[in-house]
């Protein structure tokens, strides 16, 4: 089973999200700092962790510092733990670089099915093509993006979601389906976590993140790849 | 011109005017008085004199012709003046044609009771005229006078006043010349008060206005020690004390404001924990005894709606705190309505009435929110069927109605049910909500620019809560 690293400063949460996690079947890592989830993640191969749950409230380094050294350093998918409705949380931590966030309290069911979740994302997809679209080439087999042989690592959720929106190019996904087909969220979901993805990825692949060639806005209705 | 200005000004010139015009009708009778006087003088001396000097010269009784030359001599000596003398039934002018009637009744009798010279100032052709009358006395050396024998010949002249009444009448017209000055300074002077005083009490006003818009730092300036500085020191001193009022009432608020949330969010973290820990106990509540399984259901029940109470109350101290923006997008209103109502497991249990194709720019999330909260609290305390009605009203509003068919709300209700912990039953201590849903799904509707309304009661149907928001869409945002 997938092995989790979680820093949260708070000992009982961290207990009760431990406990939570290993009766799922997880291995966990549980850490109060971000210096110590950081040292985790520098042994090797990454001490073996395959998706980190991070609170944005902790002592040192904060969460969304965490977000940032982590996504400097690989694809690791990440979820950061929040308070409820912080928007500037929210979206500071979206804009970090993690891929999805639950909001605290929060019950086991919820957290196993968001980890679930960012797990699949980062999991391999079946579709073997190879896409070139002007110089941007999408590996589906090797999954591996590349703008005029230049390698463009991209995270699971942002990868999934440019993969999502290259398979049919042209077609507008409203943001609730983009939620539905990349995040799994069965519903209501927060569209910012669209938004900020599709942020991210523009910086980059677009030549001009302001003025997007490859990920369209269509006002309105949601997001659209190309036309080019 | 506003009101206080008008009257100063009216005022300054209306006194400025009083005193002028009766400084000018007093300097003028005077000043005419003396002429006048001055020329009468001149006029009875030379009359005397002249007389005087011609007396020897006439006989008594006498002939016409020596009377009319006596006349004409007296006249050329008084610069032509109409000379008249009179002997029993003759009368002789030294100018045949003048007119007599100057020379009144009243005069002739005077003449005839005293033997000084007599006068009288007649108007005649809308002109001043002074009429000299004496009796010629004889063999008087000096002349007629008390002592001299009345000799029966009297002698008037009539001596134009014109000249002296052109002199004062020049002089009124050079007064009145002066009086458009004096009324131009007056008003400029006025103006000037109006503005020493005006501008002090205009200030104030402007400040007055600010402070009542609660911009409570606003002092005015206090110049001098006449009364309008001590207005404006009172001035100063109310908003002074207005100021520090608020000031402490705000401080308060917000301590108070700041405590809930604080203790909201020292809460949550406790409350994750339970949350955690409780979903564990829920999943193994199977395999415990009945009594240990109870417990374990309780506890959990009660901590999901201790989170969701916390949850609410973060959410109202963070409007109270104005900490709140919207997310907008352009979204189906029909496809959003249909979503809350499926994520909360209510298909079943609603009537939907949503037309496709509504779009509006709003938050998806308090959308959900609100419409959450009037579907809740419809099948919490109406009755079924609950029906959510989507329209839009004259292309720029639109509106989402949950009406429910129940025995509908009390007056008293409908006046609190947006209250925080308004409890529509005060015997039900706790509902299932946790008493901030409805006033949550208000905060809501304003945060959008829209309102929600309750239907008045009627007959037959149940409580109707109406959502009205703006209907902004892409192309009119």
């Amino acid at each position: 089973m997938p092995h989790v690293l979680l820093i949260e400063d708070d000992m009982s949460v961290r207990d009760g999200m431990e406990l939570v996690l290993r009766r799922h079947g997880h291995e966990v890592d549980a850490v109060a700092t971000g210096e110590a989830g950081l040292r985790v993640l520098s042994r090797p191969r990454g001490g073996g962790i395959e998706i980190a749950v991070v609170d944005l409230m902790l002592p040192g380094i904060d969460g969304f510092e965490v977000c940032r050294r982590i996504r400097g350093r690989g694809q690791l998918p990440i979820i950061m733990l929040t308070s409820r409705g912080d928007d500037l949380d929210v979206v500071s931590g979206l804009e970090a670089g993690a891929d999805d966030y639950v909001v605290k309290p929060i019950t086991g069911r919820v957290l196993e099915a968001r980890i679930r979740a960012a797990l699949r994302r980062a999991g391999p997809l079946t579709r073997m093509e190879c896409d070139d679209f002007a110089g941007l080439v999408i590996d589906r087999a090797g999954l591996t993006v590349t703008k005029h042989g230049t390698p463009i690592p991209l995270p699971p959720t942002e990868l999934r979601l440019l993969l999502q929106l290259s398979a049919s190019p042209g077609r507008v996904f409203s943001r609730e389906q983009l939620l539905d087909l990349v995040w799994e969220h069965d519903f209501l979901g927060d569209s910012r976590l669209v938004d900020a993805a599709v942020g991210r990825l523009r910086a980059k692949l677009e030549d001009v993140p302001a003025k997007p060639r490859y990920i369209q806005t269509v006002r309105g209705f949601g997001y659209r790849f190309g036309p080019l | 011109m506003d009101g206080l200005r008008g009257r100063l000004l009216i005022t300054v010139v209306v006194v400025a005017l009083i005193s002028a015009v009766t400084a000018t009708a007093l300097a003028y009778r005077e000043s005419r008085e003396a002429v006048l006087k001055r020329a009468q003088n001149a006029a009875v001396d030379d009359f005397r004199s002249r007389v005087e000097q011609l007396v020897p010269e006439i006989d008594v009784p006498t002939d016409p012709r020596s009377m009319a030359r006596f006349a004409s001599k007296v006249s050329s000596g008084m610069r032509g003046s109409l000379v008249v003398v009179q002997y029993r039934d003759f009368t002789v002018g030294s100018d045949r044609s003048a007119d007599r009637t100057r020379i009144t009744p009243e005069l002739r009798v005077a003449v005839r009771a005293h033997p000084r010279v007599s006068l009288q100032r007649v108007q005649y052709a809308g002109k001043p005229w002074l009429v000299l009358g004496a009796p010629v006395g004889l063999g008087s050396p000096s002349g007629p006078g008390a002592a001299a024998q009345p000799s029966g010949v009297e002698i008037f002249a009539v001596v134009s006043l014109a000249e002296e009444e052109r002199d004062t009448a020049e002089l009124v017209r050079s007064v009145q010349g002066g009086l458009v000055p004096v009324v131009l300074l007056a008003v400029l002077l006025a103006l000037l008060a109006a503005r020493t005083v005006l501008r002090p009490v205009h200030r104030l006003a402007r400040a007055t206005r600010r402070l009542a818009t609660g911009e409570l730092s606003i002092r005015v300036e206090e110049k001098g020690r006449d009364e309008l500085a001590e207005l404006a020191h009172t001035f100063n001193e109310t908003a002074g004390t207005l100021e520090h009022t608020v000031g402490e009432l705000r401080e308060q608020e917000a301590l108070a404001r700041r405590f809930v949330a604080d203790v909201s969010h020292e809460l949550r973290t406790p409350l994750a924990a339970m949350t955690m820990v409780c979903s564990v106990l829920d999943e193994d509540a199977g395999q415990l005894t009945p009594d240990t399984a109870h417990a374990a259901r309780t506890v959990s029940a009660e901590t999901a709606k201790l989170a969701r109470l916390v949850d609410d109350l973060i959410e109202i101290s963070r409007f109270d705190a104005r900490a709140v923006a919207l997310t907008v997008h352009e979204l189906d209103l029909a496809e959003a309505v249909r979503a809350t109502l499926a994520a909360r497991c209510w298909t079943h249990r609603v009537e939907t009435d949503l037309p496709p194709g509504i779009r509006a720019r709003l938050d998806r999330r308090r959308l959900d929110v609100i419409v959450a909260n009037l579907v809740a609290n419809a099948l919490r305390h109406g009755a079924p069927p609950v029906t959510v009605t989507v329209r839009t009203v004259v292309g720029d509003r639109l509106t989402v109605s949950v009406a429910d068919h129940g025995p509908g709300l009390s007056p008293e209700a409908a006046r609190h049910v947006f209250d925080r912990f308004y409890k529509a039953d005060s015997a039900r201590a706790r509902s299932e909500g946790s008493g901030l849903g409805m006033a949550i799904a208000l905060e809501n509707a304003r945060l959008h620019g829209g309102t929600i309304e309750i239907a008045p009661q009627t007959p037959g149907t149940g409580a109707v809560f109406t959502l009205r928001l703006p209907l902004r869409t892409d192309s009119a945002s």
